[in-house]
């Protein structure tokens, strides 16, 4: 009996903009990068009234979470919250964060960091989710199990952030030719 | 390695909206074309922000009382519980609410609609949920708006609501609505949830829970996706939470 899902519309920001949303990591901490992109619609125009929310591991491949049975760990990190959340009305998503750690799988391996990622936005009923991981950690990625079940290596690009002046960049594309593999979970 | 038996969260099927919803034309240019591929519930997928108290103050629970004046409008409370569809209760989550005045505007700058702001309304609400997954919202009924879908295109009365669980996976936003809004049949956001699980998104007034001389009550029920496969059912809502500590 599951509560259906419905649109975020256009007035979201009232809400669920926070003054510390970007902050995965506080200010000054070592070694944060910016994750950045943009949104894209079918028009090939930036979607400007979307959220963007993101969930990852901390630089230890650690959650502090009841359900990790490695057991919940506080991150070594002073202030690590793990969840980011952005508008995009300057036209791009931002998070300030630090690069997760690898996680392992359910085959006696590794996954390649990663950050868990769901859009909202007016016109979308539900949430879409994806994958992001870094276009810099080819060895990991090449044994990533999750990139390793797409069909081909134009379905991983659209996972890889790119290095960019103050971190990566990666636009989500919710439409389109080049358009962004996306999940159910 | 991750033991096997990690949490695995279940979909119940025909419940959520087709993203591609024509009648709602903003989906035309948004909703993903490409099916998408499915996603193992990692660690990643089932765990999730568990975000505490130092996100929400009492007050954000009284949207009547989030200024020096009372807001224009009828005075009700909004109350449930979250818990899963496995009968669980979710406890200690945020809840995050925002909706229109009573005349139907938002506190949004890019509402342009000339219906009269309330100075003393500024229509966003938070609270955790307790230990029984319950929560509580004092607010005022949220007034009927237009908007541009298609000729003479009105929304039902609603309240945003956004819940995140304890995992990834549970993440919900969605759209309460109030009993017998004959707008909602002309609704295309409402229209796009299949019709055997449209009543869900309905609240229900409660007698009961209505406060004499002070407020009318509707009750509202949020079920996000259960653990089905966990081999250890929490029998009670107290179990849940000793489970959680």
């Amino acid at each position: 009996m599951t509560t259906p899902s419905q649109t975020v519309g256009p007035f979201l920001s009232i809400a669920l903009r926070w003054p510390d949303g970007a902050d995965v990591v506080p200010d000054g901490t070592p070694g944060a990068v910016w994750l950045r992109g943009r949104v894209i619609d079918g028009e090939d125009e930036p979607v400007l009234d979307a959220l963007v929310e993101t969930w990852q591991a901390d630089a230890d491949g650690r959650f502090d979470h009841p359900d990790d049975p490695r057991g919940r760990v506080a991150s070594a990190v002073p202030g690590f919250r793990g969840f980011g959340r952005s508008e995009t009305r300057s036209g791009e998503w931002a998070i300030r964060t630090v690069k997760p750690g690898r996680v392992p799988d359910d085959r006696g391996g590794l996954q390649a960091p990663h950050l868990d990622v769901s859009v909202f936005a007016r016109g979308l009923l539900d949430r879409v989710v994806t994958r992001i991981y870094f276009a810099d950690d080819a060895e990991a990625n090449s044994a990533d199990v999750v990139l390793a079940s797409l069909p081909d290596d134009a379905a991983r690009a659209t996972l890889l952030a790119r290095p960019s002046d103050d971190g990566y960049r990666l636009d989500l594309v919710l439409q389109g030719p080049d358009e962004t593999t996306f999940f159910t979970v | 390695m991750v033991p096997a038996d990690l949490p695995q969260y279940t979909s119940e099927p025909g419940v959520h909206p087709p993203l591609l919803s024509p009648d709602y034309r903003s989906t035309v240019l948004r909703a993903p074309r490409r099916s998408p591929l499915i996603l193992p519930q990692g660690l990643t997928e089932v765990t999730g922000p568990l975000l505490g108290e130092g996100r929400v103050q009492p007050s954000d629970a009284d949207l009547t009382r989030q200024s020096d004046g009372e807001p224009i409008g009828q005075r009700i409370l909004v109350l449930g519980q979250v818990r899963d569809s496995d009968g669980r209760a979710v406890p200690h989550t945020l809840v995050e609410i925002w909706q229109a005045n009573a005349a139907g505007r938002y506190a949004h700058e890019n509402d342009l609609w000339d219906a009269p702001l309330d100075p003393h309304f500024t229509g966003v609400g938070r609270v955790l949920t307790d230990a029984d997954g319950r929560y509580r919202f004092t607010t005022v009924r949220p007034g009927a708006y237009p908007w541009g879908n298609h000729h003479n295109a009105w929304r039902p009365a609603h309240i945003h609501f956004s819940l995140f669980g304890r995992a990834f996976t549970q993440r919900l936003v969605t759209q309460m609505y109030f009993p017998d809004d004959p707008l909602m049949g002309h609704d295309p956001i409402a229209r796009s949830v299949p019709a055997a699980s449209r009543g869900r998104m309905v609240n229900a007034f409660s007698m009961a829970d209505t406060q004499p001389a002070f407020a009318l009550a509707y009750d509202w029920d949020i079920v996000l996706r259960g653990r089905g496969a966990t081999p250890f059912e929490a029998p009670s809502p107290a179990d849940a939470t000793a489970e959680d500590a």
